[in-house]
């Protein structure tokens, strides 16, 4: 009792503190990045009027300065989207109401069209802040929140709803309190699928935060210094040279995001896979390591580590009892709660309604309801083309293991690339060699989304046994009948993983790709994302609610009837556990 | 250690039943009165089904009685309390917490100074023979290990009595051998903060090393049948003949018939909605092999069978009571005798087995008889899973059909009785050709 032995985190003393050789690196790295998050908030405050009435610059030399902010967008919506997670994704694992409620307002918010939100958000934000550029830059933000927010939701609560049994009740017989319990056990065991959903939204984001930063909106545009404003700049005023910089511009900033953030966080998250033994490679990153090792860097955030007890044992001792729910009143509460929310739907429902009935009829239902099948044609065969192209090569590639550690890091950054701003050259394209553009417009909407199929089934591909390749091997199964019963039904898990996020990611996409200008000329392909597009340019609301809502449906009936039913097959009878 | 004469727990009239899916009550525990005095180890024995973990989680106030009452040093549990800690039988460690993290969460849970944690931590990692293995994680360690991180981080909370749920059986023989003995050591020596312990287990050798009482439970509902009392001094040699003896006649009271009964009406002998355990056909036809072959000539040991089983220990008695049901073999004394049928299985080539265990299940598993019966009298020989599952659950949980299905389902594949398509979720008759 009286061996008060120093504890292993002292043991090493003063040495701890002294700078070594990884300090000279790490230090300026978190100097670097505190003093650039200062400078570009400082400029994200200003006036509206500043905001509209400073014209973009299309000289290189500002792109830094641009790619800065768009960058700080892009985190702060990242920020927003990890506590609306942590706040929406408790509350509906942790209440059986509130699930009932929850998870079918996150399902129909995931269906709607990213830049749909957009229309809306702007006109509320800049009433909010009349005459601040905050305003705008909040309805920028906004957007790209809910292009990362609600998967990451739907995977916390998934995981949240998966904990072992066993850990759960570990918790409850150690007594931990509900704050102890969701850092300690929820929020890092959610932590490994809900980085990868992080990376999977920040991947999309890139897309949208170009999009969002140049609004037009009823006649009214507003261009926030950024990467997106200075394309839609370059592109209204055909400047080629100047789409080339912002592509190299954002090539780096991917590049940097890739190794400073995406990668580390993947390593790092690693830590709480929950599995039994050591995987057999586990993720790495330099920068990861490089903090690991840096000595002054750990002193730094050690002020942040003594908080860390007092911060877990907030409201310890837990209280303890069973909760003794009478029948009676449980159910009453049911009926009162379903009563509340049967009530809530009808009135949502009725004003959309009343609101869409202004100014439109029935033909404008029919309109957009055609106008949805010929998108939702184009989705499908985009689909089935980019299977058709990249399930063979995915699979080869899978089947080389070194060739494909050496391909993956591409196509992840590839995915996160933007693909809008490549737009231009297919403007170009159409025009110089005068097709359709109905028919050729359309593989934009798949340029940023083809990645997830490749990306997924190399994936599978990856982890599909070697002794059933083996064996196949062994019972010299080859060419189609190899494909058929072999390979295919191994990675279909997988591969349906990457169709459905490439097919939700081409539906978002629609409303920027079918429509793409070049200076005075704009090439429109029919479909619902034009129409969406046309009625934002137009400020006419009522045509916007209706895209939106006939949008929605297509994408939930999509998931309803296809992939949703792909996945279970796929789940239930394919995967190899 | 100054004994002190009241009992640390004492249950009373405890009932625990849940809803089954036809909305009536499942009794799974029937009236258990127990107590634990100071300074003692106490075993729950049972088989599957015995409700012993579920009695296990009421005491430990992760789950509340129906009715009766808990009380834990004269105060009424009501929940998780104080002075009581478990060992889980799947270790349940944060994987992404270090060894040192692990043991000190639980007292992050009380509260405690981050100062009087880190010397409470490393005293029972000290203790339990962690040292050197503070900074490791759990999955850089072998069942051993990880084990006595949890004993580690059951202990650090002082409590006055540790509950362990199968502690023992996800380790090997001689991992859980050694760990056993560790621990006995620890407690002899009195350097242990606790003060009394409950297991429970399934394994009766190490309920005999291990326990000063041993509590048998008997099944559907759970209800102690019998205390044996143990006085043989500790470490207990198992190859001493007392010992042996002992195991013995514990082996033979758990697989005595019948039990004795209780005040809840069992089903009738013969009725469909047995609640029925699954049990490999290649297991039984092993056992009955092995209990063919000059080793044995038609007579075991139950101990002995046992020790051939090791890990899969827990399926000894449900194996043990399939043999028995359908005909192939008899417990008398702790002893498993082949029977003529039992012979004529074992000496049958495969396709033979295959019609002498069809014969057997239509004899003996009514639910089997039910679903043949059912598919012969349908035109079209098809019957859909719900039809049965639906009987099924007027009398079992959901839990329990759906284990009783699958073990009907798999004997009825091998006696070649039906067929079953997972896909379609349907029952028919037709075997592809």
């Amino acid at each position: 009792m009286s061996d008060p032995r120093p504890s292993p985190a002292a043991l090493g003393g003063r040495a701890r503190t002294l700078p070594n050789r990884w300090d000279w690196i790490a230090l300026p790295l978190v100097l670097g990045a505190v003093l650039a998050i200062v400078h570009g908030a400082r400029e994200m405050g200003g006036s509206l009027e500043s905001v509209v009435e400073t014209p973009i610059s299309l000289s290189p030399a500002m792109l830094p300065d641009y790619a800065l902010q768009t960058t700080l967008r892009m985190f702060a919506a990242m920020a927003a989207s990890l506590v609306f997670t942590f706040v929406y994704g408790t509350l509906a694992a942790k209440s059986r109401r509130l699930e009932k409620l929850l998870i079918p307002i996150l399902d129909i918010l995931q269906s709607v069209p990213v830049l749909g939100y957009l229309s809306f958000s702007v006109i509320f934000f800049l009433r909010l802040f009349p005459g601040s550029a905050v305003g705008a830059e909040l309805a920028a933000i906004f957007a790209i929140f809910t292009s990362q927010a609600w998967n990451m939701a739907f995977s916390f609560y998934q995981s949240l709803r998966t904990i072992p049994p066993d850990l759960q009740e570990a918790t409850r017989a150690f007594r931990f309190t509900r704050w102890l319990r969701f850092w300690r056990l929820e929020a890092p065991f959610a932590t490994p699928a809900l980085v990868w959903n992080m990376m999977m939204s920040m991947s999309g984001g890139w897309f949208f935060v170009v999009a969002s930063e140049a609004i037009t909106v009823g006649g009214r545009s507003v261009l926030l210094p950024g990467i997106g404003s200075y394309v839609a700049t370059a592109i209204f005023q055909r400047d080629l040279a100047a789409i080339g910089y912002a592509i190299a511009c954002m090539v780096i900033v991917i590049g940097l995001y890739d190794q400073l953030l995406f990668r580390p966080l993947v390593a790092w998250s690693a830590k709480f896979r929950f599995e039994e033994l050591m995987a057999a490679t586990q993720p790495r990153s330099w920068l990861l390591l490089l903090f690991q090792r840096a000595r002054a860097t750990h002193f730094l955030v050690a002020p942040l580590r003594l908080l860390r007890h007092p911060f877990l044992i907030l409201g310890a001792p837990a209280p303890h009892a069973h909760a003794a729910p009478s029948m009676r009143r449980e159910r009453l509460k049911d009926i009162v709660w379903y009563a509340l929310i049967g009530a809530g739907l009808t009135a949502a429902i009725w004003s959309i309604f009343s609101y869409v009935r202004t100014g439109i009829g029935w033909s404008d239902l029919a309109e957009t309801l055609l106008l949805g099948l010929f998108t939702s044609a184009r989705v499908f065969s985009l689909i089935l083309l980019a299977s058709l192209v990249w399930v063979p090569i995915g699979v080869q590639i899978g089947l080389r293991s070194r060739l494909a550690e050496k391909v993956q890091p591409l196509i992840q950054f590839l995915a996160a690339f933007p693909a809008n701003l490549l737009f231009p050259f297919a403007v170009l394209g159409i025009v110089h060699f005068d097709l359709q553009p109905g028919i050729w417009l359309s593989p934009l909407m798949i340029l940023g989304t083809q990645w997830y199929i490749l990306f997924n089934v190399i994936a599978g591909t990856m982890a599909f046994p070697a002794d059933l390749q083996h064996a196949s091997a062994n019972l010299g199964i080859r060419g189609w009948l190899w494909w058929k019963r072999v390979m295919l039904p191994g990675i279909f898990p997988y591969y349906v993983t990457g169709a459905i996020t490439a097919s939700g990611g081409s539906w978002n996409a629609s409303i920027v790709a079918e429509v793409a200008s070049w200076g005075d000329t704009t090439l429109v392909s029919r479909g619902l994302g034009a129409y969406i597009q046309e009625f934002t340019d137009a400020g006419d609301y009522p045509r916007i609610v209706l895209g939106i809502v006939v949008m929605a449906a297509y994408v939930t009936a999509c998931n309803r009837l296809l992939w949703r039913p792909l996945y279970a097959f796929a789940e239930r009878r394919l995967r190899i556990s | 250690m100054l004994r002190n004469p009241e009992p640390i727990l004492r249950l009373r009239g405890v009932h625990k039943s849940f809803p089954k899916a036809s909305g009536a009550e499942l009794l799974v525990l029937d009236d258990v009165d127990l107590e634990i005095g100071d300074g003692e180890i106490v075993c729950l024995l049972g088989r599957s089904g015995s409700g012993k973990s579920t009695l296990l989680r009421i005491i430990a106030g992760l789950l509340p009685p129906s009715t009766g009452e808990v009380r834990f040093e004269g105060e009424a549990v009501r929940g998780p309390a104080d002075g009581i800690a478990m060992v889980f039988q799947s270790f349940a460690l944060f994987p992404w917490l270090s060894v040192l993290e692990n043991v000190e969460v639980g007292l992050e849970a009380l509260g405690l100074p981050r100062a009087e944690m880190r010397k409470r931590a490393l005293e029972a990692i000290d203790l339990i023979g962690l040292d050197g293995f503070e900074s490791a994680y759990p999955k850089e360690l072998s069942g051993g290990m990880r084990q006595r991180v949890g004993f580690a981080r059951a202990i650090v909370v002082h409590p006055k009595l540790l509950l362990m749920d199968e502690a023992f059986s996800a380790l090997d023989v001689l991992t859980a051998e050694n760990l056993r003995t560790e621990f006995l050591e620890l407690w002899g020596s009195g350097r242990l903060p606790i003060r009394s312990v409950l297991m429970v287990t399934h394994n009766i050798e190490e309920a005999v090393s291990m326990g000063d009482r041993i509590l048998l439970l008997a099944t559907n509902p759970g209800r102690i049948a019998e205390t044996i009392r143990i006085e043989l001094p500790r470490p207990r040699d198992r190859f001493d003949p007392a010992v042996q003896a002992l195991v013995d006649s514990v082996y033979a009271r758990m697989t005595a018939r019948p039990l004795p009964p209780s005040r809840y009406v069992a089903p009738p002998a013969g009725a469909i909605t047995e609640h029925l355990l699954q049990v490999s056909t290649n297991l039984m036809a092993g056992l009955l092999e092995i209990l063919a072959g000059p080793a044995f000539a038609g007579r075991a040991d139950l101990p002995h069978i046992a020790s051939l089983l090791h890990r899969e220990g827990h399926e000894l008695f449900p194996l043990l009571e399939m043999l028995q049901r359908l005909g192939y073999a008899e417990l008398e004394e702790g002893d498993i005798l082949l029977t003529p049928e039992g012979w004529r299985f074992a000496e049958s080539d495969p396709e033979e087995r295959k019609a002498n265990f069809r014969r057997q299940l239509l004899l003996h598993v009514p639910l089997a008889a039910h679903i043949r019966s059912v598919l012969d009298t349908r035109p079209r020989q098809r019957a859909p899973v719900v039809r049965f599952r639906e009987e099924l659950e007027d009398q079992l949980s959901a839990e329990d059909a759906s284990d009783t299905l699958r073990a009907v389902i798999n004997w009825g594949r091998y006696a070649e009785l039906f067929a079953y398509d997972d896909q379609a979720e349907v029952f028919s008759l037709e075997n592809p050709s």
